[in-house]
């Protein structure tokens, strides 16, 4: 065969490829949404779950996932942030280093059942948070923490070492430099990190079973008491989320319309996804030209 | 400044990659407002050397230097010396232009911010004037508020060096600025280069031997890690000393 003619079947072959990929994704996205479009109303996203009968709602499932999600991104960001910085700005090139990469790699592989029974042993059991949002988040962190990090030290490491010169060429201290020229460069690849990260933690269900728990609490959205059992700020309360709730509904769930709630949650919890996705890109887009005009 | 006080002086200088001697042994002192020349075929240390002057070596691990930097009768590897400080006296301009990817107006605010400069006023007329006379203005005074890296290569160094400009240096370093330029802007920078030199001393590197006799005041030659020979540009190009100048002048080698 000439190679002309090898080109035009590799390139074939590729594009069916990806094409094949796009079909399952997008048929994949049809099948959830149509199934679960028509069970999504005002109710269904407000009310709470029923137990035994029909017409059971997410609303608390729903508020208990974007919760989560926003301690775990605030505790784990900030870790993420300052390791990521360490390994990429300021740690020597040496075995030690390498060590914690790896380690961190290892970590990252982790499944996420193995992390929610660690969190349960230790969060749960160990320091007596019970099922909680707080066990939750800290086992979430565990879940997402090294992932985010190599994330954030990789788009630090793509600022071309020009950038470090020039800022300190410019007189501008190490800091300086990491904080008002590496960072603000680097920032659409951190947050693509973040968005990525959220996207994990959102649908995130094994790693929050044994630790977040599995039930709901009714909660009362006007009881702003952090200390207060139905209050929705409550981070000792026991949280089940959305994706917790959906595979909850398909192992033991004795409600008559099981089916249509959990169509009707696997629907939302993608169409979260999507929005908080489009939402962060937006926000990296601001971000990223305030700092870069400080 | 008095003439004949020497702004940098430096003194058997070795600076060392692990066990491999890029310098070995550079003694050269540097008049203010003139321009030198370092020349030498690639490999020879010219950047090593120019680096050593503002202490941009430090950034790379495992690097030894031994002898004395002076700036101004002050030794700069002095554990006292504040590094950032001395980088503000002593600005740098790189082989590749490497702006920032922020608006051109931000790439030279940026170091007056930084250095707490709050006064709106104020800043506006230092960017505009460092613009001027890194001879850019013209280029970028409708798109000020446009990212630096749409700008042509030649623009980029030039708003680099108005960026260096705005923070006052005393001294600016140039590693090769133009050879990543056309001709055109190379010859651009060439002159803005000839304007400033009233106010700073500058002290660069580079490939082109026409740049180095049509700009510079003084020529330094260094071959392998070695000063041949340096002296007055003139000099340097119709009466070297050494034939190893005259052979690296001429073309033979390098
Ligand atoms: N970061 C570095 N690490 C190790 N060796 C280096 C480094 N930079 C330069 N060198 C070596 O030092 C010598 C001088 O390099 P350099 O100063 O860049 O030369 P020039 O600028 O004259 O082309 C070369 O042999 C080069 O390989
Ligand atoms: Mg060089």
């Amino acid at each position: 065969m000439n190679p002309k003619k090898v080109d035009k079947i590799a390139v074939g072959v590729i594009y069916a490829m990806s094409g094949v990929i796009v079909l399952i994704l997008a048929s994949l996205l049809l099948f959830i949404l149509w199934r679960g479009l028509p069970q999504i109303s005002w109710e269904f996203l407000t009310a709470p779950a029923k137990s035994f009968q029909v017409g059971g709602g997410v609303g608390i499932q729903l508020f208990n996932s974007f919760y989560l999600l926003l301690l775990t991104m605030l505790i784990s960001t900030p870790l993420a942030l300052g390791a990521a910085i360490y390994l990429s700005e300021y740690a020597k090139q040496n075995w030690m280093t390498d060590f914690v990469r790896t380690a961190i790699e290892v970590l990252s592989s982790l499944p996420s059942v193995v992390v929610g029974l660690f969190g349960f042993l230790i969060f749960v059991i160990q320091f007596d948070f019970g099922f909680s949002i707080l066990s939750g988040a800290l086992a979430l962190t565990i879940f997402n923490l090294p992932l985010l990090t190599r994330t954030i030290e990789d788009s630090l490491q793509a600022i071309p070492a020009t950038q470090r010169e020039a800022g300190l060429a410019l007189g501008l201290s190490r800091w300086e430099t990491v904080t008002r020229v590496i960072l603000p460069a680097a920032l659409p690849g951190i947050i693509t990190g973040m968005i990525l990260a959220a996207g994990r933690i959102f649908g995130e269900a094994a790693a929050l079973i044994y630790t977040a728990g599995q039930s709901a609490p009714a909660l009362d959205f006007t009881n702003w008491n952090p200390q207060s059992i139905t209050s929705p700020l409550n981070i000792f309360r026991p949280a089940e989320t959305l994706a917790v709730h959906i595979w909850k509904i398909n192992s033991e769930g004795v409600m008559p319309d099981g089916a249509e709630v959990s169509a009707g949650a696997s629907a939302v919890l993608i169409i979260a996804v999507m929005l908080f996705n489009l939402g962060s890109r937006y926000l990296g887009r601001k971000l990223q030209k305030k700092a870069t005009s400080a | 400044m008095v003439t004949n006080e020497k702004i940098i002086e430096t003194n058997d200088v070795h600076l060392y990659y692990g066990k491999n001697e890029a310098l070995k042994g550079i003694t050269l002192d540097f008049n203010p407002n003139e321009i030198t020349a370092l020349i030498g075929p690639s490999g020879c240390g010219k950047s090593t050397y120019l680096r050593t002057l503002n202490r941009m070596n430090d950034l790379i691990q495992d690097v030894t230097i031994t002898g004395q930097v002076k700036y101004k009768g002050k030794d700069i590897y002095s554990p006292k010396m504040d590094t950032v400080e001395l980088r503000k006296k002593i600005g740098m301009v790189f082989q590749q232009p490497n702006p920032f990817p922020f608006s051109v107006f931000d790439n030279v605010a940026y170091g007056l911010r930084i250095s707490g400069m709050k006064d709106k006023q104020k800043i506006q007329h230092i960017v505009e004037e460092s613009l001027k006379k890194a001879a850019v203005w013209d280029d970028v005074k409708d798109k000020l508020h446009d990212s630096a890296l749409a700008l042509s290569g030649g623009q980029q160094q030039r708003v680099c060096i108005a960026r260096v400009i705005a923070i006052e240096p005393e001294i600016i370093l140039l590693d090769e600025p133009t050879s990543a330029l056309d001709p055109v802007s190379s010859g651009k920078i060439e002159n803005m280069l000839l304007e400033l030199k009233e106010n700073y001393t500058m002290i660069m590197v580079t490939h082109n031997m026409q740049q180095a006799s049509r700009i510079s005041d003084n020529t330094a030659f260094f071959l392998q890690g070695h000063l041949i020979e340096h002296g007055k540009t003139r000099q340097i190009f119709t009466n070297p000393t050494q034939q190893e100048t005259e052979d690296y002048i001429s073309g033979r080698f390098g």
